[in-house]
């Protein structure tokens, strides 16, 4: 088996190790053989134990939900007026799992390479293991739940390919998979909330997490309707509070996520891995002006039957229909005849990019490419075509004003998913004892770059299937142990300290909106920190950001007062966690000298404009420490053993 | 470049739930077309800021129509004039200069204003609670392919699970019924054979928690309308269906 040689890091860590606790084994069997040795908390004993779960998204929810029926006392929170509303909701294309309905040649082990490759060697293989083998407990119990699913006309499910896999193996509803599996766990949540395992706090947001004598021991929170802030004590905390795409303002993701929850928990120890390892999606509608709130994302499934072009010719102000087949460059086809229009996301992002910066753009801004459907619709027919991706052609048409049936539509890269989060072991749980975290805000499973169809599947494998089995150990060894009580001191004064800071925003009296800096916070990232990275670039945002940032705090104008709901309020406090966010971002970018996945340094591309990885120095994860300024953040690193994948150069052609 | 156009918002202003409300009138001038509804709310929020006013409490998160957390009666319309459309998918381009544009929050007794055009819609929430739901506990599911489902009924079930709790349907109704929310989720589980266990237990303990909470149908229709993912009152007349047989059931036994 090929092992990768890796740099090898002296892990010196003040708090806690990076022991990542991977069971030993076979990488097949590790969870098995996991699940039939861990610490079981007995049924009894499970009701002496509380839990707090931030975030009601799949991850959240499904955790929340499972964790009710095993029998603990569990404490659900999320800044929505109601669980079902949170970001997930927005997912649109399918969920991956290895059922091998179709016969296409999928198990677990294929999925598991292709997870594995998709991440581009920057992931660790007994977490994506794990993950594949899950994936066929999940559509399980979904359907049970009674998501439903497409299906064909034996009435069996129906399957769909998605970018970087050769099978179907995408599981989907209509062009809404992600609201009808969110629905699903909302429903169960909802079932344990009736039965009183389960208690709600909605309109709840944290604002930081409390840790003592080294563990996570709770967290505090303001209501956004009342102001009230308020301290809640748990045996165990778990974040599932989603990504941090928002960073850039302009972002596939819904208005008001955030990383206050996991830079709270940062700020308190806890190690931020991969930061730098951001995605773009290649098929989002392309911005159309400047006061634009956010940008509305195609999902990529359209890419099985939609053609990707632009014109041979730069400046080519024709309308598509007049350009003939001769005079267009279809050039994912050309480029990769294996994968096409299939392959991962930051191959066809950057060739998007690329076209583009050469001129060849298409549409009023020349910001955007062709994706064209009169092929298949013309195979297909256009009820066929309805059927699959009705409900996002007319999205694109009320967006757009443009039909898609008759016109191309026109496309354009745009942040969409964030793969770096809070770092965690095994068990999910962070170097900081107590605390784990689940779904988008950790950095587990994805390397540095996310298929298509594979967040849904690791939300709901974390909730469901993983952290009820490996919060076991972690509760069993405090048996008989209360929790904190929530007076106690330390909840005491970081509950003083969040009043402090909340205030402080309402004090600045400034002249220029929230809004107004993170617009100017996100075009600098985009700008320096997004598709495509330099040493120049980076060292620019290093410089500008915090000067950027000085502003902010001293020139930021939030009206209104804090014993009421007041936007402008609560996004002020995410915005500044933004402003740190982003220099640890670009601090990342900087320190990793290849490009991989969505991290792609135009110092490292190979001559044809690939990137070009070096698994010598950088096959390792690296997990930043705070420090109290995020450009002298601490790395740590966790080094990428593969034991049984060979390092491969990703090649899609 | 995108055309603009100028407006007349009459948009409800009120501090909190407790305190009086009133139409404040604002001139909003040079907005492109291309903007969507939010927006452009947006916009004169930034202006207000400017001029050291506070800006409009709304909600809104992902912008695509699937949250349900947006919702405004625009000009007495909930979600305004563009069918099968939430509120933040609705755009400037349906509108033309110089209208003049009535912003309200949902009116309906069951769902109280918080501040300005922001209401609590936890009630609907409550109706989950009791029966919004098919009794699996994880791990506990046979596989997914065991029970064939036809493509009818898993499509039917479909257009019922589509709802986004949005509450349009109880800012439409003239009673403030909560019908078309409830049947919608009653029918999406009691379609599906996974549903049928607890079929009527559902039935009778959704729309008996929903009558705690809101007015009662009186079959105006007003919530199809109204509804942006265009959910079929249909389900209403089933979901009655469901629950005047399980009553039955309970009296002569199954
Ligand atoms: C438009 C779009 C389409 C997508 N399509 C797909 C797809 O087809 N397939 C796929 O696999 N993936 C897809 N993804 C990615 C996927 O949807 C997300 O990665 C995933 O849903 C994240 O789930 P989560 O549970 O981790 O977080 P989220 O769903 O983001 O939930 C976060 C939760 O945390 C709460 N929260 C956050 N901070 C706080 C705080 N401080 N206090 C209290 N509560 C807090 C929120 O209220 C919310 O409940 C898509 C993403 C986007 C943007």
């Amino acid at each position: 088996m090929g092992k990768a040689k890796g740099r090898y890091h002296e892990v010196s860590i003040v708090i806690g190790s990076l022991n990542t606790h991977t069971p030993e084994g076979r990488l097949a069997e590790k969870w098995q053989n996991y699940q039939a040795t861990v610490k079981l908390v007995s049924p009894k004993n499970k009701r002496g134990f509380e839990i707090i779960v931030v975030g009601t998204g799949l991850a959240g929810a499904s955790a929340a939900a499972s964790l009710g029926e095993l029998g603990y006392k569990v404490h659900a929170f999320t800044y929505h007026d109601s669980p079902r509303r949170a970001h997930s909701i927005a997912a649109q294309g399918g969920i991956n799992a290895a059922k091998n309905y179709q016969n296409d040649g999928d198990s677990v082990w294929r999925l598991f390479i292709d997870t594995i490759k998709g991440g581009d060697y920057r992931s660790r293989e007994a977490n994506v293991h794990r993950l594949a083998e899950v994936s066929l407990n999940i559509i399980d119990q979904c359907v049970a739940q009674g998501v439903p699913f497409a299906r064909d006309y034996g009435g069996l499910l129906d399957n769909r390919s998605f970018g970087g896999a050769q099978v179907s193996r995408t599981f989907y509803a209509r062009g809404q998979t992600g609201q009808q599996l969110l629905l699903g766990a909302y429903s169960a949540l909802m079932r344990q909330v009736g039965q009183g395992s389960v208690t709600l706090h909605n309109r709840k947001e944290m604002l930081e997490l409390v840790v003592h004598e080294g563990r996570a021991v709770g967290i505090v929170v303001r209501d956004l309707l009342t102001g009230e802030v308020s301290s809640h004590s748990a045996h165990a905390v778990v974040l599932a509070t989603g990504g941090y795409s928002n960073v850039y303002f302009l972002s596939t993701n819904a208005k008001m996520c955030n990383v206050t929850a996991a830079w709270r928990a940062h700020r308190q120890g806890a190690l931020f891995a991969n930061p730098c390892y951001t995605q773009i999606h290649p098929t989002c509608i392309p911005q159309s002006d400047e006061f634009q709130s956010k940008l509305t994302l195609m999902s990529e499934s359209l890419r099985n039957d939609g053609r990707i072009w632009v014109p041979q010719k730069g400046s080519d102000t024709r309308p598509p229909s007049e350009i003939p087949d001769s005079e267009r460059d279809y050039y994912l086809e050309v480029k990769y005849p294996a994968f096409g229009n299939l392959v991962p996301r930051d191959v066809a992002s950057r060739n998007a990019k690329s076209v583009v910066d050469e001129g060849r753009g298409i549409g009023e801004r020349a910001n955007g490419v062709y994706l064209d459907f009169t092929d298949a619709i013309a195979a297909q027919g256009e009820a066929a075509i309805a059927d699959k991706y009705g409900n996002l052609f007319d999205i694109y048409e009320r967006i757009t004003g443009e039909n898609p049936y008759k016109s191309p539509m026109r496309i354009y890269p745009a942040t969409h998913y964030t793969m770096g989060g809070l770092w965690v072991d095994y068990e999910l749980m962070s170097n900081l004892p107590g605390l784990f975290v689940l779904g988008e805000a950790n950095f587990s499973d994805h390397g540095a770059n996310r298929l298509g169809a594979s967040a849904l599947m690791q939300g709901l494998a974390d909730g469901y299937f993983v952290l009820p089995s490996t919060i076991g150990p972690w509760l069993a060894q405090m048996l008989g142990e209360s929790k904190l009580p929530a007076d106690h001191e330390v909840f005491e004064t970081t509950e003083t300290a969040v009043a402090q800071r909340t205030q402080r925003w309402l004090n600045i009296n400034g002249t220029r909106s929230v809004d107004y800096f993170h617009r100017e916070l996100g075009k600098l990232v985009w700008d320096n920190v997004g598709m495509s990275r330099s040493r120049p670039g980076l060292e620019k945002a290093l410089s500008e950001i915090p000067a950027l940032y000085e502003e902010y705090l001293s020139d930021v104008r939030v009206l209104g007062s804090a014993q009421t709901l007041n936007q402008s309020l609560e996004k002020a406090g995410r915005v500044a966690d933004f402003f740190e966010l982003a220099q640890l971002m670009a601090r990342d970018a900087l320190e990793r000298e290849e490009s991989c996945g969505g991290h792609f340094r135009e110092e490292h591309q190979t001559p044809e404009g690939e990137a070009r990885r070096d698994d010598d120095n950088f096959a390792h994860a690296t997990a930043w420490e705070w420090t109290g300024d995020p450009q002298k953040s601490i790395a740590h690193f966790e080094p990428l053993d593969f034991t049984e994948v060979d390092l491969a150069v990703r090649s899609y052609k | 470049m995108a055309k603009t156009i100028s407006v007349t918002l009459r948009i409800w202003r009120q501090d909190g739930p407790n305190a009086p409300g009133e139409f404040v009138v604002y001139q909003v001038e040079d907005i492109p077309d291309d903007a969507s509804f939010l927006e452009m709310l947006d916009i004169l929020n930034e202006r207000l800021i400017a001029r050291n006013k506070e800006p409009v409490c709304f909600e809104s998160d992902c912008r695509e129509g699937i949250c349900g957390t947006c919702g405004l009666m625009i000009n007495g319309q909930a979600h305004g004039p563009q069918k099968a459309t939430a509120t933040c998918q609705l755009h400037m381009r349906e509108f033309k200069d110089n209208d003049v544009i009535v912003v309200e929050p949902w009116r309906a007794e069951s769902f109280p204003v918080i501040k300005d055009l922001t209401v609590d819609r936890s009630a609907m929430d409550e109706i989950i609670k009791v029966g919004g739901y098919i009794s699996v506990n994880t791990g506990a599911a046979p596989d997914a392919n065991l029970i064939p489902i036809p493509h009818q009924t898993s499509s039917a079930a479909f257009d019922a699970a589509a709802c986004i709790g949005c509450g349009a349907c109880v800012a439409a109704c003239p009673n403030s019924a909560a019908q078309l929310f409830c049947s919608a989720k009653v029918q999406h589980l009691n379609l599906l054979p996974q549903g049928q266990a607890e079929r009527w237990e559902r039935a009778e303990a959704m729309v008996e928690k929903m009558e705690e909470f809101f007015g009662s149908c009186t079959n105006h229709g007003e919530c199809e309308e109204a509804c942006p993912k265009e959910i079929s009152i249909d389900f209403i007349a089933w979901t009655n269906r469901d629950y005047v047989k399980s009553k039955l059931k309970r009296r002569i036994g199954p």
